[in-house]
This record gives C-alpha cells, sequence and structure tokens, in this order.
C-alpha cells in the first residue's frame, strides 16, 4: 500500500467516523424527539422487556456483521453500508456483483472505489424507491400488497442468491461444497433456524476459511 | 399535543434522517468516484458500476418498501420509513415491534394511538440496531490491520480468506431455501426459484462469454433476479 493509498484510507476513516457518529445522534433523535414533542416518555421496563426480547440476538448479528462484511465491503463502502442497512440482502451482493463485472479484487484499491461507489448509489436508489412509495403509498399499496405478487417479494433471496451462487459457486467450488452441505443439512435438520440465519453467516464462513486453509496448504487451490 | 402515528411532525423528522441517508450516500458516492479517476480507473467502468448498481437496487428497494407497508398499517408511514432507511430491515424491525407490544400488552392488529406505547417501541427499535452502527467506527480499523497483516504475510493466501468468506455467506443463504422443504411441494418452491435464477444467470454467461455480449454483463444480476421472481409468481400459481 502507498503513502498516497494510506492518506486516501485514513481520510476516509476520518470522514467516515464523523458521518457514522453523526448518525449515531441523528439516529438516537428519532425516538428523544417524539418523546419530547409529545411528552409521552415510555416506562423504562416496557422498553427493557421489550429490548430483551429482541437485543440479544440483534446486538450478537451486529457484531458478527461487522466482523464478516468490512472486509468485503472496504472502508467507505462498510461506513456507509453500517448506516443504510439492509447489507446481506442487498448492499454485499450489490458490492460483491459490482466488484466482479469491474474485475477489481475486494481489499484493493480499485475494490475500495467500486464497493463504495455500488453502495452509495445502492443506497440513494433505495431511498429514492421508498420514498416514492411513500408518497405513491394509496396507489402502490393494492398492487404491491396483492396475492399475486406476494410470491415474487417471498421469494426475493433464493431469486437474487442463485445467480451469486453461479458467479462464486462455480468458480470455487472445491471451497464452497463443505459449507453448502452443511448449511442445507442443518436447515433440513432446522428448519426454524430460517429466521436467524444472520448468526449462520460467520459459522459459514469459518467452515469454508477452514476448508480453504486446508486445501491451499495441500496445494489443491 | 394530539397524537399521531402519521403526524406532520414524524414526517418532518423522518424527512431530516431521509435527507442525512442521502446526504451521506452522496458524499461517498462523489468522493470514491474522484478517487477512481485518480488513480487512473476508466471512467466507463465507474459509470457502468453506477448503472448496474441502480438496476441491481430496484427490486430489493421495492421489497423494502413492502416492509415500509407492512409497519405502517400499526405504526403509521414515518417511523417504518425511518427504520427502513437506516440499517432497518423487515427481520428486525417486525420482531422489535411485536416485543415491545407483548411487554406493554398491546395488540398489533391497529393503529396505535397512545404515543407512550409508540415512543417505548421507537425506543427498542433504536437501541436494537445501535450496537451496528456504533460497532463499525470502533471495530472497522482494527479488523482491517489484522487483514493487511495477513495480506503482508501471504497475499494469495489473503484473496483466498476472502473468497471462503464470501462463499461462507453466500452458502448460508443457500442453505435457508431449504428451510420450508418438509412443508411439501409448496415447500420447494424457494429451490425451484434458485435454480430458475441460476439457469437465468448461467444462460446470461454463456452469452456474455460465447457471443461476446460484453454489455450484458452489467444486467445480468438483475435479469436473473427479476426473472426468477416472475417464475415466482407462475410457479407458486400453478403448484402453491
Amino acid at each position: 500500500m502507498n503513502k498516497n493509498q494510506k492518506s486516501f484510507d485514513d481520510k476516509t476513516h476520518f470522514w467516515g467516523k464523523i458521518w457514522i457518529w453523526s448518525a449515531v445522534v441523528v439516529v438516537l433523535c428519532v425516538p428523544l424527539s417524539a418523546c419530547l414533542y409529545y411528552n409521552a416518555w415510555p416506562q423504562g421496563a416496557a422498553v427493557l422487556k421489550g429490548l430483551l426480547g429482541v437485543a440479544p440476538i440483534y446486538w450478537t448479528v451486529g457484531i458478527i456483521e461487522i466482523i464478516t462484511y468490512t472486509p468485503m465491503l472496504g472502508t467507505g463502502g462498510s461506513y456507509l453500508a453500517f448506516v443504510t442497512g439492509n447489507l446481506s440482502a442487498l448492499k454485499a451482493p450489490c458490492a460483491l456483483t459490482a466488484m466482479e463485472n469491474a474485475k477489481v479484487k475486494p481489499g484493493s484499491e480499485e475494490g475500495e472505489v467500486i464497493s463504495t461507489i455500488a453502495i452509495a448509489t445502492s443506497s440513494i436508489v433505495t431511498t429514492v424507491v421508498i420514498a416514492l412509495g411513500v408518497i405513491l403509498l394509496a396507489y402502490l399499496s393494492p398492487i404491491l400488497d396483492s396475492a399475486a405478487l406476494k410470491p415474487a417479494f417471498d421469494n426475493i433471496l433464493p431469486a437474487l442468491f442463485g445467480g451469486l451462487a453461479v458467479v462464486y459457486v462455480s468458480k470455487n467450488y472445491k471451497i464452497a461444497i463443505a459449507p453448502l452441505v452443511f448449511m442445507v443439512a442443518i436447515f433440513l435438520l432446522v428448519p426454524s433456524l430460517a429466521s436467524s440465519v444472520g448468526i449462520l453467516v460467520p459459522v459459514g464462513a469459518l467452515i469454508s476459511i477452514g476448508v480453504a486453509r486446508i486445501l491451499y496448504k495441500k496445494k489443491m487451490i | 399535543m394530539n397524537f399521531s402515528v402519521n403526524s406532520t411532525f414524524l414526517f418532518t423528522v423522518a424527512i431530516v434522517v431521509i435527507l442525512f441517508v442521502i446526504a451521506q450516500s452522496v458524499f461517498f458516492l462523489i468522493r470514491a468516484y474522484r478517487r477512481g479517476k485518480e488513480i487512473g480507473m476508466d471512467k466507463k467502468v465507474l459509470q457502468k458500476t453506477i448503472l448496474s448498481s441502480a438496476i441491481f437496487t430496484v427490486a430489493p428497494a421495492v421489497s423494502i418498501l413492502l416492509g415500509v407497508i407492512t409497519l405502517s398499517k400499526f405504526l403509521g408511514i414515518p417511523l417504518p420509513w425511518i427504520r427502513m432507511s437506516v440499517i432497518g430491515a423487515i427481520t428486525y424491525e417486525l420482531p422489535a415491534a411485536t416485543s415491545t407490544a407483548t411487554a406493554l400488552g398491546v395488540s398489533l392488529s391497529e393503529t396505535i394511538t397512545d404515543p407512550r406505547v409508540y415512543t417505548a417501541i421507537a425506543w427498542v427499535m433504536t437501541l436494537g440496531i445501535l450496537p451496528s452502527i456504533v460497532g463499525t467506527p470502533i471495530l472497522l480499523k482494527p479488523l482491517q490491520k489484522g487483514m493487511v497483516k495477513i495480506k503482508n504475510k501471504d497475499e494469495k493466501w489473503g484473496n483466498h480468506l476472502l473468497t471462503a468468506m464470501f462463499l461462507g455467506m453466500i452458502s448460508a443463504f443457500l442453505g435457508m431455501v431449504f428451510a420450508d422443504v418438509r412443508s411439501g411441494l409448496a415447500g420447494f418452491i424457494p429451490i425451484f426459484v434458485l435454480l430458475f435464477s441460476a439457469l437465468l444467470m448461467g444462460i446470461c454467461g454463456i452469452l456474455i462469454k460465447k457471443c461476446n455480449m460484453k454489455w450484458l454483463e452489467t444486467y445480468a444480476m438483475s435479469i436473473s433476479m427479476v426473472g426468477a421472481m416472475i417464475f415466482a409468481c407462475v410457479i407458486t400459481a400453478l403448484i402453491g
């Protein structure tokens, strides 16, 4: 990594931190402003009870997501994606596909540029689509909520990951086969795990890293 | 102050948050684009990335909009709009709202009228996702240092390590598609959709390589995704 790249990276961290800490303030101001404006402070016990129902899973998945996704997304992409969200079903596949199409590697200077552009574009388009949807809600709601279209949105993940699998699994089938067999087996045995797939992402990553390491040591990849 | 889940005040708060998200995205987009030109990347590649990412995003974005519509039935529009635009996903927000409503003994079958219930749900939704945002500035640099160390020691292994991480993620989601097979033929629909998406991608790949249709690279992922979503509607009507 040259000096210029290092300074660009440092600047990205600098700006990224400013934006992300500002996002923390903005996000916290949402419930705070509602409490102040309506003078309606919730019971602490209710918030705590509600939080206890979701926080143990969300907080764990949140930290796991950071560890799993940041090496793929790069510096700028990570600072942005962890504010705009929808990582596994949108931002990560979008960044990966963009890097694949541009024939650049994650972690390289070019990969950083392409990943950030992909995530920024994706965030803007998502925000605009939702905003338009909100404005046109009365017209769109019956169409989007229709029974005929429901299967399309119910199946968005298989529709997305089928294409991605062809691109990545076919190129790296030696590494992919073990985590794939494991995941298919575990979801067949415990279907209820589908609701917490986020926790299984690092498990899959650990298995494929282990397999990759063995194959690499045996000079098979 | 009269409370409404769709009050002008709450819409104003939502618009401020949405403008913040757009400003941050535009900031990073311009910065990355300039950096790309600076290091000598082809302008066409950068523009193609913008175009293909935009097209790729539309279908998942409509799916996120559906999440806003679902939550708006009891939370109004502004709060779900904010939550789905900042780090949120329907898989997080619905359980968060349900968990709080259950704690308060409130039903989520109709629109919330009590501001204290509303603010309790808003706090749980917010605090529930906070570690993802807070953790990034704290963990990102040490994680990257670790990756750089690995790459400096053995670059080839560093690249394999990243590929293995992608594959771990993809395999988890591919495995999830098999979760419903026990429920009969309808449970196989996600698998058929996945295979159809893979088939479309394979056809695109052949057209790109064998027929030299390079332009298709930009749209291949979107074509396979949207094509498979249309296929999902057809096959559900047939066997669902």
